[in-house]
């Protein structure tokens, strides 16, 4: 930026003639600036900034579908749609609990083992002497090029009644589940196996109008194949961004430390591990922003089913308001997701943070991704 | 080297367990493009092996009556429309955050970057209120210009702009060229190789989207082939298996965009790589 200053604005040039050009040039350049990047801030103003302060209006408001939202019929309604949401108990208010649940339940399993599969494909990958590795790279990434209605098609046959998976576990003589249609969680089906029955302290009481033992239900069986399926879809987007920051690492240090005697464990603990830092926390965070907001595979594959156990926030923002036309409730939903996109963001920074080193002073920032 | 030359066992190891992976991420590919020249009954009855007993493409005829060529062509308008767009005004914006001095640039910079947090999806329900109030809902523009917005478009563009010299320009500005001359003739052609990622990236991300287009339209004639198919899905077809249909549909879809990923590969994964470099 500063680079292509040819002269310091201050200098005086020989004559008021050249200093009144030079004036001229500048505003042009000014006028320019607003003039080139018009286009694309009108765009994200209408569509971007616009629209949420036209929700926020909508969510305290009872606009029914009809008509502008900004017409004179509308009335606001205070806080209302939230508190139907946060404090009555009722069926909304189940659920967006329920919704929570699954969906921080696909937070917990999506985002460890995409982060995790996506850097051993990474590292595995980069190595020099990996024969075949434009080949490998291509077969990982191929999946985040392909449009999720496609891949939600491939996994709706794979985890089929009689699909794929199934069919494969039939050699081995398991009869597998159906997929889709089975809303059991993974801790209550163990629980129940260990011979443990729910304790009514934990039945009787809740939090937004679902059991704490519900909430401890674990991934419902149908949600499964949506984490098979995000895992699948975006470790090889992951694993891109997981590459340029090892092929970084210097051979030299790693030989170094394979002359000290570090195993291979050790290298990747105290060089890989500290030096891909700041990629490992862009992994995250994208990772973290990405899994709240899984729609489209819920709209696709599950709508929601069986017994609620697959249905997110976004997914339910969409029934409520294009469904069932409670725009304020939807819109409210759609807030309230945001807000637990930001909260977890930031609380994600904190927990990286307590363990920081000294390499993260350089300062990478989470959105140089894009 | 020498290190690994004497572990024959862990190498082949570590090929294996590559080749296992591999495989899993290209199984379900081979599965989709055999299903799809299998018959209804074909595809229930062997599953897991992708070689059709004897080939039919019945499930694409089938696709043909339907109204899969209209949604074709309405996700290549979508898509060249958006593609085209973007390169422009990106390049445009990029081009003056990075090199024009003006009032308000490092403002304008912190807009985009704000902009780019918020989650997309948080966002349907209040897009979709605005386009309606625009009056685009139902129409192609409606579609179209509201992916125009793309923050992460323009943040790309800047970042190459300030990693390329300046002195080019100042050149052809020197010799008294107008701003949109230099920019046009002179800078322009000089950012291909950003130019082409982010074609690369707007194509696909317009071809793919689903949720965008789903808010945006309920005539179905409007439909693209995601939410055309997705429709169907959801719709009529949920119930049914047919999974040679669906996965036919799932084929016909991905030809475009993995024959863009081929022909432009060591784009897509340069840009990964140009992204985190800042």
């Amino acid at each position: 930026m500063a680079t292509r200053q040819l002269a310091p604005p201050e200098r005086r040039a020989p004559g008021t003639q050249g200093v009144r050009r030079r004036h001229r040039a500048r505003r042009r350049e000014a006028a320019a600036g607003w003039l080139f990047t018009a286009p694309a801030i009108v765009a994200l103003v209408v569509f971007l900034v616009v629209p949420i302060v036209m929700a926020a209006w909508v969510s305290v408001s009872d606009w029914s579908g009809i008509g502008s939202p900004i017409s004179g019929g509308v009335r606001t309604v205070g806080m209302a749609n939230y508190e139907a949401l946060l404090t009555q108990s009722g069926l909304a208010q189940q659920d967006l609990g329920l919704s929570i649940r699954d969906n921080l339940y696909y937070v917990l399993f999506v985002v460890p083992l995409q982060t995790a599969l996506a850097l051993a494909l990474a590292i595995v990958v980069s190595r020099k002497a990996l024969r075949g590795r434009g080949f490998f790279r291509t077969a990982f990434y191929f999946p985040s090029v392909t449009s999720s209605v496609a891949v939600s098609m491939i996994f709706l046959f794979l985890f089929a009644d009689t699909g794929v998976i199934n069919g494969a576990l039939g050699y081995l003589g398991v009869h597998g589940p159906s997929w889709f249609s089975d809303p059991n969680g993974l801790v209550h089906m163990i629980a129940s196996d260990a011979g443990i029955t729910p304790p009514s302290a934990l039945t009787s009481h809740g939090l937004l109008g679902v059991s704490w033992w519900d909430w401890l239900a674990g991934p419902s069986v149908a949600m499964v194949t949506l984490i098979v399926l995000a895992i699948w879809t975006t470790s090889g987007t992951f694993m891109l961004l997981f590459l340029p920051a090892l092929y970084s690492i210097s051979e030299q240090v790693e030989e170094a430390a394979i002359v000290d005697g570090a195993g291979a464990w050790t290298r990747f603990r105290r060089i890989t591990l500290p030096l891909i830092r700041p990629a490992l926390f862009l992994v995250l965070t994208l990772g973290l922003i990405g899994t709240w907001q899984v729609f489209d595979q819920v709209f696709l594959i599950t709508q929601g089913n069986p017994a609620g156990t697959t249905l997110t926030p976004a997914y339910l923002a969409y029934q409520v308001s294009f469904g069932d036309q409670q725009w304020g409730q939807g819109a409210a939903i759609a807030f309230i997701l945001f807000a637990i996109i930001v909260i977890f963001t930031v609380l994600q920074r904190l927990v990286l943070r307590e363990h920081d080193s000294p390499t993260q002073a350089r300062g990478r920032r989470p959105w140089s991704g894009g | 080297m020498a290190g690994r030359r004497k572990q024959p066992w862990l190498r082949a190891g570590l090929y294996l367990t590559l080749l296992i992976f591999a495989f899993l991420y290209i199984y379900p590919f081979l599965l989709e493009l055999g299903t799809s020249f299998k018959s209804e009954t074909d595809s229930v009855n062997n599953p897991v092996n992708p070689i059709p007993r004897n080939w039919v493409v019945s499930a694409f005829t089938t696709l043909g009556q339907q109204d899969f060529p209209r949604w074709f062509m309405n996700s290549v308008v979508v898509a060249v429309f958006v593609t085209a767009g973007r390169i422009l005004f990106d390049s445009m914006a990029g081009y003056a955050l990075a090199r024009l001095r003006f009032r308000g640039r490092s403002a304008v910079f912190a807009a985009i970057i704000a902009v780019m947090a918020v989650p997309g999806v948080v966002l349907l329900i209040p897009k979709f209120l605005v386009i309606r109030t625009l009056g685009i809902y139902d129409t192609y523009p409606g579609l179209i210009i509201p992916l125009l917005a793309d923050a992460t478009g323009v943040f790309i563009m800047k970042q190459f702009f300030e990693s390329i010299p300046a002195s080019i320009e100042e050149a052809a500005k020197i010799d008294g060229a107008g701003m949109f001359r230099v920019f046009w003739s002179v800078v322009l052609p000089m950012a291909r190789p950003a130019l082409m990622a982010l074609t690369i990236l707007s194509f696909q991300g317009s071809w793919n989207d689903f949720s965008d287009i789903l808010i945006a339209h309920e005539n179905p004639a409007l439909d693209t082939l995601t939410t055309g198919v997705g429709r169907l899905v959801s719709g009529q077809l949920g119930a049914a298996t047919q999974y040679p249909l669906k996965l036919a549909a799932a084929v016909a879809m991905t030809i475009p965009v993995a024959i863009v990923f081929f022909v432009f590969q060591k784009y897509i994964l340069r840009t990964g790589q140009g992204a985190l470099k800042e």
